[in-house]
């Protein structure tokens, strides 16, 4: 078959940091190709080429037969290339529909747009993949996950070509993804290529025709999928053996240290009860729109329940804020680093430090010299790959960023630590060795919550699992047991312990 | 290793806006005394520093509000109200000048106050918000002294002497301007409190996520803000020794030009005081040249505005368009 694209010998480097070394890459039409690579590996960069946001340094660029040069995202869209970013890029203050069909409303009479045919077609869009939202409100009002899924409808009603998707899953669940899945074969049999991100590499066997492998910006490895195995992959990437098995369990269960007593909100989530105690890891699952975020948001103090008892050390703190309870030990990482996470124009150190600028400061006057300690002892522990500690945080990879954000969190030396998606965009070695630093944590007296999207990260790193449904908690399992169905009857609404 | 040493260098490059700005500042003075020999008399450069004092005064708590995200467009009104308020109580009530300059203080830390409420708790747009306070203002200056300047005459010789008189050579409204700047400099660099209003602008979610109070930050820095433009108002009339209802019209510009040249982002979590203070300085030189090179006033504004224009295109340039 003839290629539809082909890029030959990209370089790109950024003020020193050579991001790309004379990359080559190509794809055909009805092919799914998986980029991979560890964080900071090059994958976004390469792909930010290809759609004309970045200008490589050397190398060029072939589209169906022909040389691009000069590329800029307005060509490359026209020429039918398409990208659903690593990073949500939508308006969150505009109306989910206009968000769809942003550079591109249906028109009525001349200049005049007609909401109606917009609000129709953006409704169908979004029921092929399964998703049932209210087109007219504000994209902001909803959680990440469904503003990503909002993102990769846009993506695939656009007649697109090629279609690239940077980390699309990093924050659905499997029965999401699934539907995004069904989707990319229709597309794929209609011969649109596809790149695919994702460091999960379960995804990349399931729907990948070929792979290409970046490492420190150079391509080391291609081929087809059936030709390897993951471990393969994963040499590749990192260039050596990986352990990656889960962290033991834990053999004793500590004393309560957060209970969390009937707690509701109003449209959020309804009577949610649960304890977390020293030395364990509870996990949090459940599908979008289940109010996990809502509920933990609350606990920590973001949000005040309507109704409802927090106590952390057997004191009551459902009234306090969010300061008071990180003083006192009580943090939340949030699922959304850039909105709510990371200052991104804002250097490592200031980010690290954000969150305890107490710890940094001597008579109210923050100390430069304690800030870029503590910058750079827990940008250090999470591996970070930075170029310099002042440089802002916006120019790190995306996992990168996430383990800034980490970091940030970690500099508080909380006691109890509720995260939210924690290895979102995290690469697979990386991964590896957060749960093994959550699970020191809390063998050495930490209690653990954590929600993730990911079903094996649930049952692999939990002692106890809770699952929740449509803002209901639904159920309650012990990780050793639980299996992936069991979960997901629960998730899904099928199976209901708590039913009153 | 290599890499570290290039973005530190690039890291200082952007760090030399103030010096580049000074640069700038002194290749334009040198210019300037050339071209016209009365610019660097006593008189010349001691007006000039007087009549720049007062808007750098304004710059300082603009860079603040500019900081945190937002913008105060009723600085210049609220001058002119502290001032004629101060006046006017002390010529037709006939109180003491002292009780007179704290209740014009007290109230713009009200207004200040008032404005915040607007904006943290009703959540109205700061543009908005400080654009009413500015037609509030000014409507206020003008009720209260029925819309022409008055007179307060010789009342206390400390009073006359913070406006007119001079400490080491330097004309005081000018020492007080560099006091100021070099303590919220400082603040601004170092203070706990003060670099929240950076982490608030930054990202105001992600400073909520963060445990800061975002609202108390935004409160701190429109109170200060218009307290400040309360005294550059105090000060004028220290000054000048009348309560003029127009004083402060279109200051809010200069105070707006001078921190965005100095390197303060219109969309929040970036800027310095000694920056502002370094761009009301180039304001103050530019209006100063045409002075002195007999260039009509009917200028100034135009030529402030394109100056403006041409620092924010440079800035783009450098930072990047967003
Ligand atoms: N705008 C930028 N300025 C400076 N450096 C950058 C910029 N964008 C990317 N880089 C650097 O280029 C390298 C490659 O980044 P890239 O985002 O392509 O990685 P990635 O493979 O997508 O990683 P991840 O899996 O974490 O998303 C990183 O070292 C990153 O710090
Ligand atoms: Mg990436």
């Amino acid at each position: 078959m003839s290629k539809l694209l082909e890029m030959r010998g990209i370089s790109k480097s950024f003020y020193g940091t050579q991001a790309l070394k004379d990359v080559n890459i190509q794809i055909e039409p009805g092919e799914i190709q998986a980029v991979c690579g560890e964080n900071g590996a090059g994958k976004s960069t390469l792909m930010n080429i290809m759609t004309g946001i970045l200008q490589p340094n050397e190398g060029e660029i072939i589209f169906e037969g022909e040389k691009l040069s000069n590329l800029d995202p307005r060509t490359a869209q026209e020429k039918g290339i398409s990208i659903v970013h690593q990073e949500l890029s939508l308006c969150p203050e505009v109306s989910v529909a206009e968000n769809i069909f942003m550079g591109r409303v249906p028109e009525k009479r001349k200049g005049m747009v007609n909401f109606k045919q917009m609000r129709q077609e953006a409704d169908k869009v979004l029921k092929r993949l399964n998703l049932d939202i209210d087109v007219r409100q504000p994209l902001g009002k909803l959680g990440i996950s469904e503003q990503q899924m909002v993102e990769i409808a846009k993506a695939l009603s656009i007649n697109a070509k090629i279609l690239i998707l940077d980390e699309p899953t990093s924050s659905l669940t499997e029965s999401e993804s699934q539907i995004l899945f069904d989707n990319l074969m229709r597309l794929k049999e209609e011969g649109i290529a596809i790149f695919f991100i994702s460091h999960r590499l379960k995804e990349i066997f399931k729907i990948c025709d070929s792979f290409t492998v970046l490492r420190d910006g150079v391509h080391v490895g291609d081929g087809r999928v059936e030709d390897v195995d993951p471990d393969d992959i994963v040499r590749m990437m990192v260039g050596r053996e990986l352990d990656q098995a889960y962290p033991d369990r834990t053999t004793e269960v500590g004393q309560n240290i957060l209970s969390v007593e009937n707690i509701s909100r109003k449209d959020e989530f309804e009577n949610i009860s649960f304890r977390v105690n020293e030395k364990e890891i509870v996990g949090l699952f459940g599908l979008i729109g289940a109010g996990r975020s809502e509920a933990m948001q609350t606990v920590f103090g973001i949000n005040q329940p309507d109704s409802g008892r927090i106590t952390l050390f057997g004191k009551d703190i459902t009234a306090n804020n969010t300061r008071e309870n990180i003083d006192q030990g009580l943090i939340y990482i949030t699922e959304d680093r850039k909105e709510q996470g990371l200052f991104l124009d804002m250097d490592l150190n200031a980010n690290v430090v954000a969150a305890d600028l107490e710890q940094v400061s001597q008579n109210s006057l923050i100390k430069k010299k304690k800030v870029k300690a503590i910058g750079e002892k827990f940008v250090e522990i999470m591996n970070t790959k930075y170029a310099s500690l002042d440089q802002p945080v916006k120019s790190l990879s995306g996992g990168n960023q996430q383990k800034v954000l980490l970091a940030k969190w970690l500099a508080v030396d909380p006691r109890v630590l509720i995260l939210d998606e924690p290895t979102r965009g995290i690469d697979v070695g990386a991964k590896f060795e957060i749960h093994t630093a959550l699970r020191e944590l809390s063998n050495n007296g930490h209690a653990v919550m954590f929600i993730s999207s990911e079903l094996p990260e649930i049952l692999g790193l939990s002692d106890r699992i809770l699952v929740m449904h449509q803002g209901k908690l639904v159920g309650e399992l012990d990780a050793d047991t639980a299996t992936e169905e069991e979960v997901m009857m629960y998730a899904s609404g099928r199976k209901n312990d708590f039913k009153n | 290793m290599e890499n570290t040493q290039n973005s530190s260098i690039l890291k200082k490059l952007f760090g030399l806006r103030e010096a580049s700005l000074a640069l700038i500042i002194i290749a334009f003075a040198a210019l300037l005394s050339f071209m016209a020999p009365g610019f660097l008399s006593t008189y010349n450069i001691n007006t000039t520093l007087i009549g720049l004092s007062m808007d750098g005064i304004l710059a300082v708590g603009m860079t603040l509000v500019l900081v945190v995200g937002g913008i105060d467009l009723s600085v210049g009104s609220v001058m002119a109200f502290a001032n004629v308020l101060a006046g006017m109580t002390m010529v037709t009530l006939g109180l003491n000048i002292w009780l007179s300059v704290f209740i014009s203080i007290a109230l713009s830390v009200a207004i200040g106050f008032s404005i915040s409420q607007f904006i943290t708790k009703i959540k109205l747009s700061p543009f908005i918000t400080t654009l009413s306070m500015m037609s509030i203002g000014r409507g206020l200056a003008y009720i209260i002294t029925k819309g022409s300047p008055v007179s307060i005459g010789e009342i206390s010789q400390t009073f006359d002497f913070i406006g007119g008189g001079k400490t080491f050579g330097i004309p005081n409204p000018g020492l007080i301007l560099i006091l100021l700047v070099i303590v919220m400099d400082f603040l601004m660099r170092n203070s706990k409190t003060f670099r929240k209003i950076y982490y608030v602008g930054s990202n105001e979610e992600a400073a909520k996520f963060s445990g800061i109070n975002v609202n108390k930050t935004k409160i701190m820095v429109y109170i200060l803000c218009s307290s400040l433009a309360g005294f550059a108002g105090i000060l004028n009339l220290a000054r000048f020794g009348v309560a003029t209802p127009t004083v402060g019209t279109g200051a809010e510009l200069r105070a707006i030009a001078g921190a965005v040249i100095g390197g303060a982002s219109l969309t929040g979590g970036e800027g310095t005081v000694l920056g502002a203070f370094l761009g009301i300085i180039l304001v103050a030189l530019v209006n100063n040249a045409l002075v002195l090179l007999g260039v009509s006033v009917y200028w100034q504004q135009l030529v402030v505005g394109l100056v403006l224009l041409s620092a924010v295109i440079i800035d783009m340039k450098v930072h990047g368009s967003k």
